[in-house]
């Protein structure tokens, strides 16, 4: 089982490439339904940080849906059901690193699946897709 | 345009009432692309004829293209407005994350008119327009302002927040506006003119989705671009050393000025060259929005408080060829502390680099002629090198104490209408000069390029690829810069970063733009761009600019060139070819 992987954020220039590559999978640009996210860390002198799902195997988002929208995926990470899901952004405060988006659009909840799409489009090595299994104690 | 872009949205802004409200000028955006085009057409619905600069009068324009939020490199933001500093059409460009917080926020442009009493800011988050008391923030460096707005206001990541710094509120004519702490529009005095209007700061967010025409093909055309992105070695260049690459090349071409241009040629070229920069300084590199490439570079600089042992700061500054050249060479400065320190200044206090560059060698040249003495400069003895003095010399033109600092404080043309040295100001159409001493090319754009920069048609290049050949008259060079104008009027209507220019071919932009919905032919982007820089131009004659009436300061054709010494008399014909081109033989257009 793959999972996307923040290799080494500090290597990120805040170019946004990831974020415009994972909306790109719907055939649109801009990034209203990226489920990838880069901000500085307070003025970009400081860097960058790079938000986005760790595939927990044991997921607080999937926890507190009302619905069980969020199924929990093989090897960790969830799949959003989106025809169970009421929009009470529940996931999104349960989520402690705040990789739970939301598309504003549709009112429901944008989350990773691990296609690892964004990172063909990283050309500074911030993130992969890589193997769960071969994941470090650094993650 | 696609049916629902909200690029066709042009937001306008009142802050004499404190009001907004968004219209549908779709009919624009068709006829002019946006950035560039759009923008020089909204500056003449809005800007009176002979309004003052620094009137509520005069408009703020900012506009972006369909490309941006869809390609990579569309990543650049075009203001025009009437310049303060020169009097006349101003257009200045910037990147950061402004291009795609416009866009993303559903706008194609923004126009902002009037003018506040007291000091404010604005944030406009999508529909959301929102006005609040700036006089918290009003007297703060441009840094700090930053972080006290960052820290205060949402959206981190996918807004831009644009500010001044007191050069701006002091009403420097050569004030810059700063977003994301290293972008600027740096030339022609925006920042002058949001300081009039008592506009401290304004953030744009967004993160909306942008419709295609064709979804498949999109994605199609994005990889094809991407793909020549990463392998262009032009580009490739850009980030390893970024533009500070070029200064040992025109070192040896001896086109680089130093000491107001009293020479071409910098002996301490490489310990503040691109190279020595980066090995000992780089600290990071970081990226407009949508930019593989990631040409800003920051150089890091560790160094001890005074006062107290073992005690600390480090301060990030983004260095660049301009700055380097204009607060470097020209000022005969070696040393790479000093020359940050002396950045450092100019950025916080919110000034033009380059046009500051070349008022403080003029300030020096004109000290040892003693056209000006310490009862001007208040004690101050400029001397090539010493950075400290430029440095207090920068803050007394901030806070302008006595007539002198008030007087430079306009640009080294008026300073020297007043005091002498007319000679050697190095100024054209009243807006300092680049860094490019490479021959007529060079000069000639800082001519008739519509905003006197070296960007306009990139006359610097076309030196360095024709130097060698021999015969090449006025015509060539009032030809090749002309369409090269025209050319760039396009990329800057699809605000299209301009180092990305050998990627965006015509063919190029004619398939991205189709995805947009813009059904455009390679002839008639052609014809388009043509028809922004006349554009341009109506409005340069309407407020007085006279090509015949361009001044040449004689400094440049003292110091020999690659082309040897340039003849005045070259210069002049070419201009008026130039002119004969574009308006086809009519004084008025």
């Amino acid at each position: 089982m793959k999972r996307l992987k923040v290799i080494d954020q500090d290597r990120c220039v805040g170019c946004e490439l990831c974020m415009f590559a994972c909306q790109r999978r719907f055939g649109e640009g801009g990034f209203g339904k990226s489920t990838i996210f880069v901000h500085s860390r307070g003025g970009m002198s400081r860097g960058f940080t790079v938000v986005v799902c760790r595939a927990c195997e044991d997921p607080p988002c999937a926890l507190v849906c009302p619905t069980d929208a969020l199924q929990v995926r093989k090897g960790g990470g969830v799949i959003l059901q989106s025809h169970k899901c009421i929009g009470c952004g529940n996931c999104r405060d349960a989520c402690t690193i705040g990789a739970v988006f939301w598309d504003e659009e549709a009112n429901k909840p944008a989350i990773c699946i691990h296609c690892g799409y964004c990172a063909k489009y990283c050309p500074h090595g911030v993130i992969a897709l890589v193997e769960k299994k071969k994941l470090d104690v650094k993650t | 345009m696609l049916k629902h872009d909200p690029l066709q949205k042009v937001l306008y802004i009142d802050l004499t009432g404190r009001r907004s409200w968004s219209e549908y000028r779709p009919e624009l955006f068709e006829k002019y692309i946006g950035g560039a085009g759009v923008a020089s057409a909204l500056l003449q619905e809005h800007c009176p004829q002979g309004a003052d600069p620094l009137g509520p009068d005069n408009p703020i324009i900012f506009a972006v293209g369909p490309l941006v939020g869809l390609f990579p490199m569309a990543s650049k933001t075009v203001a025009m407005f009437k310049s303060p500093h020169t009097g006349n059409f101003g257009e200045s460009h910037a990147g950061g994350r402004s291009a795609v917080s416009i866009r993303l926020a559903g706008y194609g442009a923004i126009v902002i008119k009037g003018a506040s009493q007291t000091p404010l800011y604005i944030t406009i988050f999508n529909d959301k327009v929102q006005f609040y008391d700036g006089r918290g923030i009003w007297g703060m460096k441009s840094n700090l302002a930053a972080r006290a707005l960052r820290e205060r206001e949402p959206g981190s990541g996918m807004r831009t927040i644009m500010r001044i710094g007191l050069a701006g509120e002091r009403l420097v004519s050569y004030a810059c506006l700063i977003t994301e702490t290293y972008r600027h529009f740096g030339r022609m005095g925006l920042g002058t003119v949001f300081g009039s209007k008592k506009l401290k700061a304004m953030i744009i967010g967004g993160k909306q989705s942008l419709p295609v025409a064709d979804k498949k093909n999109y994605k199609k055309i994005y990889d094809e671009i991407f793909h020549q992105i990463l392998t262009d070695s032009s580009l490739k260049k850009y980030h390893d050393l970024g533009t500070a690459l070029n200064l040992v090349p025109l070192n040896k071409l001896r086109a680089l000025p130093t000491k107001n241009l009293q020479d071409a040629y910098f002996e301490g070229v490489e310990r503040i060259s691109g190279e020595n920069l980066a090995e000992n300084y780089l600290g990071r590199r970081i990226a407009c929005t949508h930019c593989p490439i990631a040409c800003i570079h920051l150089a890091a600089l560790r160094e001890p408080y005074l006062d107290e042992p073992y005690f600390y700061k480090t301060t990030f500054m983004s260095y660049d060829y301009e700055l380097v050249y204009a607060l470097g060479t020209m000022l005969g400065l070696d040393n790479p502390k000093g020359l940050f320190h002396l950045m450092d200044e100019i950025e916080v206090l919110g000034l033009d680099a380059i046009t500051t560059g070349v008022v403080l060698a003029w300030i020096t040249e004109s000290f040892n002629k003693g056209l000006i003495t310490k009862r001007e400069t208040i004690d101050l003895q400029p001397k090539w090198g010493e950075y400290q003095t430029y440095r207090e010399m920068v803050r007394n033109i901030v806070l302008q104490p006595n007539e002198f600092y008030q007087i430079v404080a306009k640009g080294v043309e008026h300073t020297s209408e007043i005091y002498g040295g007319k000679d050697f100001a190095l100024a054209f159409g009243r807006n300092e000069m680049p860094g490019y001493h490479t021959g007529y090319g060079s000069y000639l754009t800082f001519l008739t390029g519509a905003r006197h920069s070296h960007l306009d048609s990139g006359g610097y290049g076309l030196d360095r690829k024709i130097l060698g050949k021999e015969g090449l008259g006025p015509n060539f060079y009032a030809e090749e810069l002309l369409k090269e104008e025209c050319h760039r009027q396009i990329l800057c209507s699809l605000v299209i970063c301009l180092f990305a220019r050998g990627v965006y071919t015509h063919e190029v932009i004619s398939q991205a733009l189709e995805t947009a919905g813009f059904n455009l032919k390679v002839d008639e982007l052609m014809k388009i761009g043509r028809e922004i820089l006349k554009q341009k131009y109506v409005f340069k004659m309407r407020e007085g600019f006279s090509f015949e009436r361009l001044s040449i300061p004689k400094r440049i054709l003292e110091t020999p060139s690659p082309f040897g010494v340039l003849k005045e008399g070259f210069l002049k014909e070419a201009v008026l070819l130039y002119k004969k081109l574009l308006l086809g033989g009519q004084n008025e257009i």
